[in-house]
């Protein structure tokens, strides 16, 4: 049962590049009884949940404090075909921040395109909704948000910041892999608005790779069963 | 008195939209959504079509007409509208939309400028349409209004 007292209703980060899609999103989590806030884009998104738009500083230690996040999130729903950076980028760069890996993410495209599928998914999403996304679909979140709030050990109401200091990983399969960026970097971006995002993509990571300490702990990657059709 | 023949006159209106395809369930799905909290969401959400469709379609004009056309930034266009007809249930507009990309795909400026011609004109029926819906959607709003503050009144007075 969802709860509808102000203090202690999920809260949702809902990002896309679409007015009318961020509208439609806004009024479905609305009506389900969840706090919204839209963003129109990726960069925007990791503003919002406390990361800016570059590589993350491990040793800051803001970035590892439990309340460095302005606001709270429980869940993030995003757009895949977003300019700049995807909505694919954001959940890697979502599942590749120690303080923000275990917030759920789902992920909606327009487009079934499998391989996109499997590989938001492989990659740590949730869920992938074809848009339109309706109500529906907002039921199925709930599963996710009360999944979390049951493996928190202290979690009481879902209010608290997502990240706890111990925390059972969420999917036991997944393999400590190394990073799999040329796997990534062989699709080329599939949406036709992000043609530019791949190459971003491809610079932001090997920056990534090259002063980021982050990337020798253990990912949320695909379990080395990326396959690329 | 207004506000039943308003109604009336509303779903008439919406119905025939559906019965010609040119609108689908996505569309119900908006009219489910709206409430108390929203009273003005479906008329909010399709302005926001209308105006953006509009947009796009200037645009695509403009993208077709260059001498070297750049079909990867058509498609992205076209992408856009796409999933705006979707996301309101414009049906009719959304699937020449999928045939437009296909032109994309294949690069053929004619093909290209046929479907945009074919888009064109049934975004304009339906933003007709959509118009006189949001007129009457007014109209209703504006006869509850009226409705309220007269019993409001009248509760006053007695």
């Amino acid at each position: 049962m969802t709860v509808v007292d102000a203090e202690s209703r999920f809260h949702v980060l809902a990002v896309d590049d679409s007015l009318i899609d961020r509208k439609l999103i806004e009024k479905l989590l609305k009506n389900s009884s969840y706090q919204v806030t839209t963003v129109d884009s990726g960069s925007k998104a990791l503003e919002v949940l406390g990361l800016r738009d570059e590589v993350e500083d491990p040793s800051s230690p803001s970035s590892s404090s439990p309340d460095h996040q302005e606001i709270g999130v429980n869940l993030i729903i995003t757009d895949y075909c977003m300019p700049g950076m995807t909505g694919y980028d954001l959940l890697k760069r979502v599942k590749g921040s120690s303080s923000l890996k275990d917030i759920p993410v789902v992920i909606m495209s327009s487009e079934n395109v499998p391989a996109r599928i499997n590989r938001c998914l492989e990659d740590g999403a949730e869920e992938f909704f074809l848009k339109p996304v309706n109500l529906a679909d907002m039921k199925k979140l709930e599963s996710h948000l009360l999944k979390r709030k049951q493996q928190l050990p202290m979690a009481a109401a879902p209010e608290p910041p997502p990240q706890q200091p111990e925390k059972p990983p969420h999917k036991p399969e997944e393999a400590a892999a190394s990073t799999d960026a040329t796997q990534t970097d062989g699709i080329i971006s599939d949406c036709s608005c992000s043609s530019s995002s791949s190459k971003r993509k491809a610079s932001a990571m090997e920056q990534e790779g090259l002063s980021s300490p982050e990337r020798t702990k253990p990912r949320l990657s695909s379990s080395g069963l990326a396959v690329e059709t | 008195m207004a506000a039943a023949a308003l109604t009336n006159q509303l779903n008439a209106l919406v119905n025939n939209m559906f019965a010609m395809g040119l609108l689908d369930d996505q569309f119900q799905q908006l009219q489910m959504l709206q409430d108390s909290t929203a009273p003005d969401f479906v008329s909010e959400v399709v302005t926001l079509f209308c105006d953006d469709g509009e947009r796009i379609i200037c645009e695509l004009a403009r993208q077709l007409e260059k001498p070297n056309v750049d079909f990867d930034r058509v498609d992205s266009y076209v992408h856009q509208l796409k999933g705006s007809s979707a996301s309101v249930g414009a049906q009719k507009v959304k699937n020449t939309c999928i045939q437009f990309r296909e032109f994309c795909q294949q690069r053929s400026r004619d093909g290209c400028l046929k479907t945009l011609d074919l888009v064109r004109t049934e975004f304009y029926d339906l933003r007709s349409k959509f118009q006189a819906m949001l007129q009457i959607m007014n109209r209703k709003a504006e006869s509850t209004e009226k409705k309220k503050n007269c019993d409001a009144e009248a509760e006053g007075a007695s």
